[in-house]
C-alpha cells in the first residue's frame, strides 16, 4: 500500500498569495446553520470543521476557490466572493 | 472623451479567450480582463479537449498549441468493492491525424493562447477581479474593476461556473446542488518512459480511462484518469446533492485518496510524485440548467452559462467554451457592423449558438442528466458485474457451475424488469 499524502500536505504543494482578507466568511449568527455543514462534506480542501459547540469554522489558507460551498451552502449563510485579483490560488498545472 | 472597448471580456479561460481571439482578429477593441497571475492560473481541467466540432473555428491555433498527449486509448472500468471489470478501446482512426482529441494542462494552454490573442491585439490585464457591472437604465455598460471604471459597448461574461456577471445583469440565480458536480484531481508527475510503458503507448499517445461505481461509493459521478507528457491527471467528479445528502456521508477528498489505493491505480502512479492538488465546479444540469444567455449590453458564454455536459462516456466542456465565445464574439461584430448593442442586436448570438454543435448537442442530450441520475448505475450494477465475473472466471476445487446459470442466479424475473426500466432510460441518452 502506497502511503497516504494528507491533505494539508497536498494544499501545500499549491501555490497561493495572500489575500488581505478571507474571500469567504460565514455569515454572522449562521455558524450552526444546516446548510453550512453541508460544508464539511463537500469541500474538496476540507477547509469547512465544525467543533465541539455544533459550530462550523471555516480557514480559508487552501481554498481552492472551486466554488462548491457557495452551490451547496448557498448565500445566505455565506458571504462568498473571489479573492482579489492576483490573490488566492495559482495553478501552476491545472 | 473616457475611453470605450468595443467589448470587455471578464474572465480568460477558454470561453473568454476564444471570444476575445475572435474579436481582436476582426479588429475590434477589446479588453480582457483576468483575476488570476495569468490566463490559466485559476482554471482547471479533467482534462481532454476533443478538435473536430472547433477545429475550422480557430483554424490557426492548433498547429503549435501545448498539447500533452493525443489520446489514442478510451477506457472505461466499472469498479466494485473488490474487483472490476475494465473495457479498452483502440482504433485506427484514434491514431491517425488529425487526432480527435488531446490531454491538456490549463495552466499551459491557456496561457499559450492568451498569448496568440494578444498578437491579435487583445489588451490583455492580468490580476484584475471584476467587482461589478455597470448597469445604466436596465443596459450594461460596463465594469468596475479594481477601483476603475472601465466602459464597453458589449461585456461578455466569461467568468466561469458560478457566473457572478450574469447573477448581477439577473440572468440567472444561485446555482442549485442537483445542477453541478465537483471535481478534484492531482497532477502525479511520472518519467513520460513509465507511462508509455505502463499504458501501452508510444512518443506522444495517450490514454484516457473513466471508472464508475465504488469510486464515488454508490454517487453520481466517476473517476478519470489522463496522460500528460510527463505526468497524469488523477481525480474524481461527484454531484454536490449527492456529496452534501448522502447515502453514506463521506467528505469528497477521502474519496480521491481511496481511488489512488485501488490496486488498479496504485501500480499505474506508483513511483509518482503529486505535483499539484486543484478543484473545480462543474456545470452538469444540461440542457435545463443554461443561463439566459443575452442581455442588453452583455452575452454569457462558456461554463457561465452552463455550457458543460456529462454523457456518461465522455465529459465535455472545453469545446463548448472556445464555441460560445467564438459566436459571442461574432454577435458583437454583427451588432458593431449596425451599431445596435441592444438585446436585439446582440440577438444573433442565440441563433448562431443554435445552429451550432453547442446547442444541438444540449438538445440531443437534454435526457443524460436525469438518466444518469439513476443510483443503481454507481453502486448496484458495478457489484452485480463485478460478481458474474468472479464466477465466470471462478475454477473452485470441485467441478465448476455451468456458465448460463452462473449468470442466471443474479436475474430473477423482478431484476430483469428493474433492469429493462433502467435500460430504457439510458437509452435515451
Amino acid at each position: 500500500m502506497s502511503e497516504i499524502m494528507g491533505l494539508k500536505a497536498k494544499l501545500g504543494l499549491d501555490v497561493f498569495k495572500h489575500d488581505k482578507e478571507p474571500h469567504i466568511k460565514i455569515k454572522p449568527g449562521m455558524e450552526k446553520d444546516p446548510r453550512l455543514k453541508r460544508a464539511v462534506l463537500v469541500c474538496p480542501a476540507g477547509l469547512y470543521e465544525e467543533n465541539q459547540d455544533g459550530e462550523v469554522e471555516l480557514t480559508i489558507d487552501g481554498c481552492l476557490e472551486c466554488g462548491t460551498c457557495r452551490i451547496a451552502c448557498g448565500t445566505e449563510v455565506l458571504e462568498w466572493y473571489y479573492p482579489t485579483g492576483g490573490a488566492g490560488v495559482q495553478f501552476r498545472f491545472g | 472623451m473616457e475611453e470605450k472597448f468595443d467589448a470587455i471580456v471578464v474572465g480568460a479561460g477558454l470561453a473568454g479567450l476564444g471570444a476575445a481571439y475572435t474579436l481582436a482578429q476582426e479588429g475590434l477593441e477589446v479588453l480582457l480582463l483576468e483575476r488570476g497571475d495569468y490566463p490559466g492560473s485559476k482554471n482547471v481541467t479533467g482534462g481532454r479537449i476533443y478538435l473536430n466540432p472547433i477545429r475550422d473555428l480557430f483554424p490557426d491555433l492548433w498547429k503549435k498549441a501545448p498539447f500533452e498527449r493525443h489520446i489514442t486509448q478510451e477506457g472505461v472500468s466499472v469498479m466494485a468493492g473488490q474487483r472490476s471489470l475494465n473495457i479498452s478501446y483502440r482504433g485506427e482512426e484514434l491514431e491517425a491525424e488529425p487526432y480527435q482529441s488531446y490531454s491538456i494542462l490549463r495552466a499551459k494552454f491557456d496561457r499559450w493562447i492568451s498569448k496568440q490573442a494578444e498578437r491579435k491585439g487583445v489588451m490583455l490585464v492580468s490580476r484584475s477581479r471584476v467587482d461589478d457591472l455597470i448597469i445604466e437604465n436596465g443596459r450594461v455598460e460596463g465594469v468596475y474593476a479594481g477601483g476603475d471604471e472601465l466602459r464597453s459597448h458589449v461585456v461578455i461574461a466569461c467568468d466561469g461556473v458560478l457566473s457572478l456577471m450574469a447573477e448581477k445583469a439577473g440572468l440567472r440565480k444561485p446555482g442549485s446542488a442537483g445542477q453541478y458536480g465537483v471535481g478534484f484531481k492531482e497532477i502525479i508527475e511520472l518519467d513520460s518512459a513509465l507511462i508509455n510503458e505502463r499504458f501501452g503507448l508510444e512518443g506522444d499517445e495517450g490514454a484516457a480511462r473513466l471508472f464508475m461505481g465504488e469510486v464515488t461509493r454508490g454517487k453520481f459521478g466517476g473517476g478519470f484518469l489522463y496522460t500528460n507528457k510527463d505526468s497524469i491527471s488523477l481525480g474524481v467528479v461527484v454531484g454536490i446533492k449527492d456529496l452534501m445528502e448522502g447515502p453514506a456521508a463521506v467528505q469528497a477528498p477521502v474519496l480521491l485518496d481511496d481511488f489512488k489505493q485501488r490496486p488498479e491505480i496504485a501500480r499505474l502512479i506508483k513511483g509518482g510524485e503529486t505535483v499539484e492538488y486543484s478543484a473545480h465546479v462543474i456545470p452538469e444540469g444540461g440542457l435545463r440548467a443554461l443561463t439566459k444567455l443575452s442581455g442588453d449590453g452583455i452575452l454569457v458564454a462558456g461554463d457561465a452559462a452552463g455550457f458543460s455536459m456529462n454523457i456518461g462516456v465522455t465529459v465535455r466542456g472545453m469545446e463548448y467554451a472556445l464555441a460560445s465565445g467564438y459566436y459571442a464574439a461574432q454577435a458583437v461584430i454583427q451588432a458593431k457592423a449596425r451599431e445596435d448593442f441592444s438585446a436585439a442586436g446582440l440577438a444573433s448570438y442565440e441563433a448562431m449558438l443554435g445552429d451550432s454543435f453547442v446547442m444541438q448537442d444540449f438538445k440531443n442530450f437534454s435526457e443524460a442528466p436525469e438518466a444518469l441520475e439513476n443510483h443503481r448505475i454507481y453502486s448496484y450494477y458495478p457489484e452485480l458485474i463485478g460478481n458474474v465475473m468472479r464466477d465466470m472466471y471462478s475454477v473452485p476445487a470441485g467441478s465448476k457451475a455451468k456458465l448460463f446459470p452462473t449468470v442466471k442466479k443474479y436475474l430473477g424475473t423482478g431484476e430483469l424488469w428493474a433492469m429493462f426500466k433502467d435500460m430504457r432510460k439510458v437509452m435515451k441518452i
